[in-house]
This record gives C-alpha cells, structure tokens and sequence, in this order.
C-alpha cells in the first residue's frame, strides 16, 4: 500500500494532495477505432463528487454514460480503445494505473452493480462462492469466515433464508434477488465508491423500490460514494444530489438536483423534462417531444451536439452549427454547455415549464 | 361504503364518446398453460395459471391500459384476446363475434380488424425483408387491393407515421429503434384494423423517442377511430395514452376504473402499493411522499395464495382474505375492485400506520419464512414510509 502511495504521489502534478475531492474525472475522453470510423464514446468530460454524495449521469442510449462507469471502472480495454485525461480517486489517478494495479484497487475502492445480473453472475457456480471468491481476492479470509460474511451481507441486503441462499445457483434466484446478489457482492469489500449502471432498469416497479431504498440505506451506514447512471428521471429525483445530463458524448448540463429539475437551462435537458410522460401529473393532449433522433457517435455534429434537434439552434446565428460550446458556469454549481446568452435559456425554461403547468390540470 | 368520484373525463384526451360501440368483450378469460413432470412419460402435475377469470371490454376509438408487474399475466391475456396463444376457457368476442371456437383459417378475417404491436422492434421485423414488403405484407395475406395499388397504400402510411416514403427499399437496420417501431405501427394500421393490441411498444425506446411514439398513436387513434388494448409496466405511460386502466395481478384484475380515478382515486391496496414505488421526477414531492415498499416477490402462478392472491403481500391482510376470494365488484360507475377491505386515498395515511403498527407488535407470518432483515422493517410484508421532515 505505502509503495503504491509513493508512486502515485510523484504523479500528482497541478494541486496538492489535500485539496482534490473524493472523485475528480479530469477532461476525460474515450474513443473506439472501427472499421466505419472513430466512435467517439466519451468526449473530454469533467466532474467531480465529494465523499458520501450520489451523482446521476442521466443519458439516453448512446449518450457515453455506460461507457464513462467503464472508465472509472478501469473496464476499458486499452487494445480496443484510446482512453485519455485524469480520473483522482482518493489522489490516485485511475488512468494511469496497470490493469494489475486497477485490479488490486477494484472491488475494494471502485465496484459496480450491472443492469443485467443474470450475465454478471457465472451459472455454473453457486452464488455464494462467486461472492467468496471476490471477497479473497482482496482479503485473507479462510473459506468458513468468509462465507459467514456472505451470509451476514446477504442478510442485510434483504435476501430471505440467506444461510440456503449462498448454496444457490443464479439461475434458481429471482430478478431481484440476483440484483441483490450483485450489491452484496459489490458491498462485500465495502467500496468507497459504488457505480450502479441502471440497476433497477430491468426489475419491476415494486422490486425496484426495494433496490433503491436498499441502496440508500446502506450508503448512509457506510457513507458510500454512489454514481448512480440511469435514464429514468423519477429515480434521479429520488436519490441524487446532483446530476450530469449527458447527450452525444458530452456532460450538457451540470448541477444540483434541484436545479436540473426546477431551472434546466440547456435545452436537451429542458425537452426531456418537457417531453416525459408523468405519472403523478394529468398532462392534457399531446406531449412535447424532442424531434429528431439521437446523434451516431462515428459522426457527432461540428459544433453543439443537441443542434439538430433543437427548437432555438437558429436564436445563435449559426454559432452552435459550427462552434463547440464549453461547459460554462450558470449559477452556483450549475455549468451548462449552450450558445444561448443565459438570459435568454433562463426566458425559455420560464416559458415551457409555464406552458407545461399549464397543461396540467391538476 | 360510500365513495365519491367527482371524477369526469374531459380534455381532448376523452375517447370519441356517443359512438360506445364494443369492440372488444373477453369474458371468464382463463388462460393455463400445463406444467409436465419431466421422464419417459410425462403427466401433467399442474398448471401456470397465467390468466385466470378476467372480464374487459374496450369501446371503439378507446384505449384500455393493462397494466401489473412482470408474471402478472398482461401479455398472456392480450395474446389471448388475438387468439395467438388458445385461451382455456372463456369467451373473446371482437366486433361482436365469438373468436373463441374459430379455426385458424376461419380467423383470418378477423385478423384483417385486430392487429398487434411488438415491444421489440428489432426483432418484430424480418431483417431479410424491405420496409415496403414489411408494411404490404397485411395488403398481400389479407389478398386486398387498394386504390391505387399496394405501393402507393404503403408509402401513403409511411408518410402517415412520419417515416420517408423513399425509404420503401432500405432494410430494418437501416433505421433507428423509433423509426423501426414506426414500421411496426405502419404494418399494423395498414389495413385499419378496430383493434390494436400494444404489447410494450415504447418501453424498449430511448425516452425522447417515447413521446414521439406516444403521440403518434395517440394521432392515429383519433384519426382512424382505432381500440387499443395498451399493456405496459409503464405507468407514467399508460397514464399518458388511456382512457380506462385495469391493474392485474397474478392472472387476475384487481382493479379496474377510468384513467383519472386509477391515478388519483384508487381504492386497491395494490394499486395504491403500484403507484407509490414509481419515483415521480420531482425531487420535493418524491422526497417527502408515503412510500409503500412491498417485501418479497409475486408468488409463483403455479401456485397461487388462497383467497384473494394478493393477501401475501397485502397491508390490508386479514384472515377473511386467505378464505374468501373477493369478487371484481362495481362500487362507483365503471369503477371496479377485487378487495374485502378497500382504501381511499384519504384513509390511507391511518391504515398504513395502523398495518405498521400491528406489524411492529410482532412477525405474524404464516407458513412463510422469518425474514430477518436488519436494514428493512421488522417483520411485516410491507413496510411503510411516511416522509421524514
């Protein structure tokens, strides 16, 4: 450990070791040469959390999202990818570490919780020894204690009859229950943070409440750092604190929840709060969608990637045709990457949400 | 007991009303599938009973939501009513005629006036066929000639659906998942059928592209005067494009009432359990809302719970629910419920605490396992959240 320190510390190059927060991903961009071109997956994004705190990456597919996880997971294959930028977790730079190295920090520092747990858990072998075997990858644990740790975890993760649970193969578990195999086998080393790439996206309603709420408990026991991806704004609602709105590669918009759901200024972020059908509202007639379609990532338009579908691309005389915009700060801890003068996005966020309340009738 | 809905359907979201003519009547709708002991002679020793007595009925130009979890038997009940799985008992009648004793030669034309769309539309489409033989294959089964030949028909819908009518050579993955399940929606409305049935259809979309689709159905509806039997998980979803809602569970309906009494005046404890574990995206309210987490999964089909088959579940369990299973009754216009002890949505904050409460006093369980769960509520099926300060 104290060798790893002093390597990384002669990496460490523009500010001190104190001052860095928990998780700081530093001007990061991933891409994938292929055949028809380079996929550009993941376009110099930055952000960073404090210990403790949930940040949601809300994208639609193809957004980076997935991909972003991946890198701050060191899943990333090198061969196949060009990874560049910095990603500090506790003052280490997880971008230059070897795959040995990444592998010796994750599961213990970084571990994730995949949308589908059905192709994340080996079938052929039982679900305890899987946990078991992740557990002694970081810990001398005798074969006995550690399985009375799974046990413990499984507990606490609300799976029922944990003590025959362990002995069970994934294919004899529930939807939910192998997600919640999945969290007990990330938490089992207790992280300090906890990537859930859509962890609930492929359970019902009343099974994801579980999830979430599970989820939440046990960050606040363990003061668990959580980045939480996912496309489904109610959850956003519900556990972040703040959220990076991610569209064609790029963080678009950046900020507190409240913020994001009560002041977006980009559009994109505004069309998809706009254009959701509620649940807990009445919206009378016709929703308000985004036209268009998602952008290809082998070929991300020039200048703003949201301007072919957006209604005020002209309002910029052509600048978001040709020019990219920066992430830019709005207010305090919001940045948004937009042409628009701030006066006028904070006008037309007015105008729509007035429009939308409008069209409640409740 | 007395409940008021001062509830009336208005908007332009109300179904073409004046003309209710039926389009759809399933009734006793019982769909079982056996389950055989596996070796050299197989029996059977039971049945999934995936739909299991279900009564609906959906008005021309109307949109019927069914909506339940994953086992509930939705999609099992809207196949059946197409007549793409054989129902096991029971009577389906479209436009007025029994379908249930056709053989599949003698269904062909009613296939011409019920038609389906797939949640999947990568896999809904033949990927070795073009767009335009997709769409004219209804024309061609159904051997009908439109006006002005098959190819002016197809690419006048394609036009309809929003998709180019110079893309009537190119290939399903030649388009995004929005643009396929316009395909989709075009082939189904080809020959404009009576009835639609939607199995899903946007939730295998990106959700800016759900809106478009959404209200592209919406459209046709209203253009075309086309039924919608609409199954979805979805309930921000269903919400948004019916006029009536059915909530099922294991095989069964609980609930069944205009859109608006469902999402604001729901008498169902599962119904009310349904809508209060969808996260509502805004941050405040969903922050400081009663939440009803229910504990443990859907019981097994083959082997439903006595009585009422949500009763393992229920906040509102009592002993009369393990006897007796409550009957699908009328209690306001159109406004049905399957329950001994019915909620409004008033009463709920003190039943939920009183369930809370006899659930703290001690783990009452019956023949289920002790659950030991130190982060979840002690004992109890269900646990509740009232909003902390």
């Amino acid at each position: 450990m104290i060798g790893r320190l002093t390597r990384t510390v002669d990496r460490i190059s523009t500010t001190p070791a104190t001052e860095r927060p928990f998780l700081s991903v530093n001007d990061v961009s991933v891409s994938f040469p292929t055949e028809d071109g380079l996929v550009q997956a993941v376009d110099h994004i930055s952000f960073t959390l404090e210990k403790g705190r949930t940040l949601a990456i809300v994208g639609e597919s193809g957004s980076g999202k997935s991909v972003t996880a991946q890198a701050i997971m060191g899943l990333i294959d090198r061969k196949t990818a060009n990874v560049s930028g910095e990603i500090w977790l506790n003052d280490v730079d997880l971008v230059g570490l070897s795959s040995a190295e990444m592998q010796a920090l994750r599961g213990r520092q970084v571990a994730m919780i995949f949308q589908d747990p059905l192709s994340s858990l080996h079938p052929f072998y039982r679900v305890g020894d899987q946990i078991i075997e992740a557990m002694r990858a970081h810990r001398n644990v005798n074969q006995r204690e550690a399985k009375r740790e799974v046990v413990d975890m499984f507990k606490r993760v609300g799976i029922p009859a944990a003590e025959r649970r362990v002995d069970a193969y994934p294919h004899q578990l529930s939807g939910g229950m192998r997600q919640r195999v999945m969290i007990a086998m990330a938490l089992i080393n207790s992280p300090d943070l906890l990537i859930a790439d859509e962890p609930t996206t492929a359970l019902d309603v009343t099974v994801q409440a579980q999830i979430i709420e599970l989820i939440q408990d046990l960050q606040r026991e363990f003061g668990t750092t959580v980045i939480m991806i996912t496309h489904d704004l109610g959850i956003v609602a519900d556990v972040a604190d703040e959220v990076a709105v991610m569209y064609g590669a790029r963080i678009v918009e950046l900020g507190p929840t409240e913020t994001i759901f009560n002041e977006p200024e980009m559009p994109y972020t505004l069309g998809l709060l706009s254009s959701i059908p509620r649940m807990d509202i009445e919206v009378a007639g016709r929703l308000l969608p985004i036209p268009g379609n998602p952008p290809s990532p082998l070929k991300l338009p020039k200048g703003c990637v949201f301007a072919p579908r957006c209604r005020y691309a002209a309002m910029t005389n052509g600048l978001s045709e040709t020019v990219r915009p920066e992430l830019l700060p709005s207010g305090p801890n919001h940045f948004v990457r937009c042409h628009l003068p701030i006066e006028t996005r904070r006008r037309i966020t007015g105008e729509v949400l007035a429009t939308l309340a409008a069209g409640q009738n409740q | 007991m007395t409940i008021a809905h001062d509830i009336t359907l208005n908007g332009p979201a109300a179904p073409a009303s004046g003309s209710a003519k039926e389009i759809v009547r399933a009734t006793q709708l019982k769909t079982h599938f056996p389950v055989r002991s596996r070796g050299i002679l197989p029996r059977t020793i039971g049945y999934v009973k995936a739909v299991d007595g279900i009564d609906l009925t959906i008005n021309a130009g109307e949109t019927l939501g069914l909506v339940g979890e994953s086992g509930s038997g939705k999609t099992t009940a809207a196949r059946s009513i197409l007549m793409l799985v054989r129902p096991t008992a029971g009577s389906i009648e479209i436009d007025g005629q029994d379908i249930t004793k056709l053989s599949p030669k003698q269904l062909m034309p009613v296939r011409r006036k019920a038609q389906m769309i797939f949640q999947d539309p990568y896999n809904a489409l033949n990927p070795r066929h073009t767009v335009g033989t997709i769409i004219s294959a209804p024309f061609k089964v159904q051997n009908v000639v439109p006006e002005g030949g098959i190819r002016h028909a197809v690419q006048d819908i394609m036009k309809r659906v929003g998709l180019n009518p110079e893309h009537y050579n190119r290939y399903p993955n030649e388009f995004s998942g929005g643009q396929r399940q316009r395909i989709g929606i075009a082939r189904a409305v080809a020959l404009r059928p009576k009835l639609i049935v939607c199995d899903e259809p946007v939730s295998a979309l990106d959700v800016s592209i759900q809106a478009q689709i959404i209200n592209l159905l919406r459209d046709l509806q209203q253009e075309f005067g086309i039924a919608y039997l609409f199954v979805a998980h979805d309930l921000a979803v269903v919400r948004q494009i019916s006029h009536r809602v059915s909530v099922m569970y294991l095989g069964k309906i609980m609930e069944s009432a205009p859109r608006k009494v469902i999402y604001t005046g729901p008498l169902h404890p599962y119904t009310h359990s349904l809508l209060s574990a969808v996260p509502i995206p805004n941050p405040e309210e969903q922050r400081h809302r009663t939440r009803i987490v229910l504990r443990g999964d859907v019981p097994s089909p083959i082997d439903p719970p006595s009585g009422c088959v949500f009763r393992t579940r229920c906040f509102q369990a009592q002993q009369k629910c393990a006897e007796e299973v409550p009957p699908l009754i009328e209690v306001a216009p159109d406004h049905l419920v399957a329950c001994h002890f019915p909620v409004t949505v008033d009463d709920l904050p003190a039943t939920l605490k009183e369930s809370q409460r006899r659930a703290d006093m001690g783990p009452q369980a019956e023949g289920e396992e002790a659950l030991d769960l130190p982060l979840a509520a002690p004992g109890g099926s269900t646990e509740i959240h009232t909003p902390h300060a």
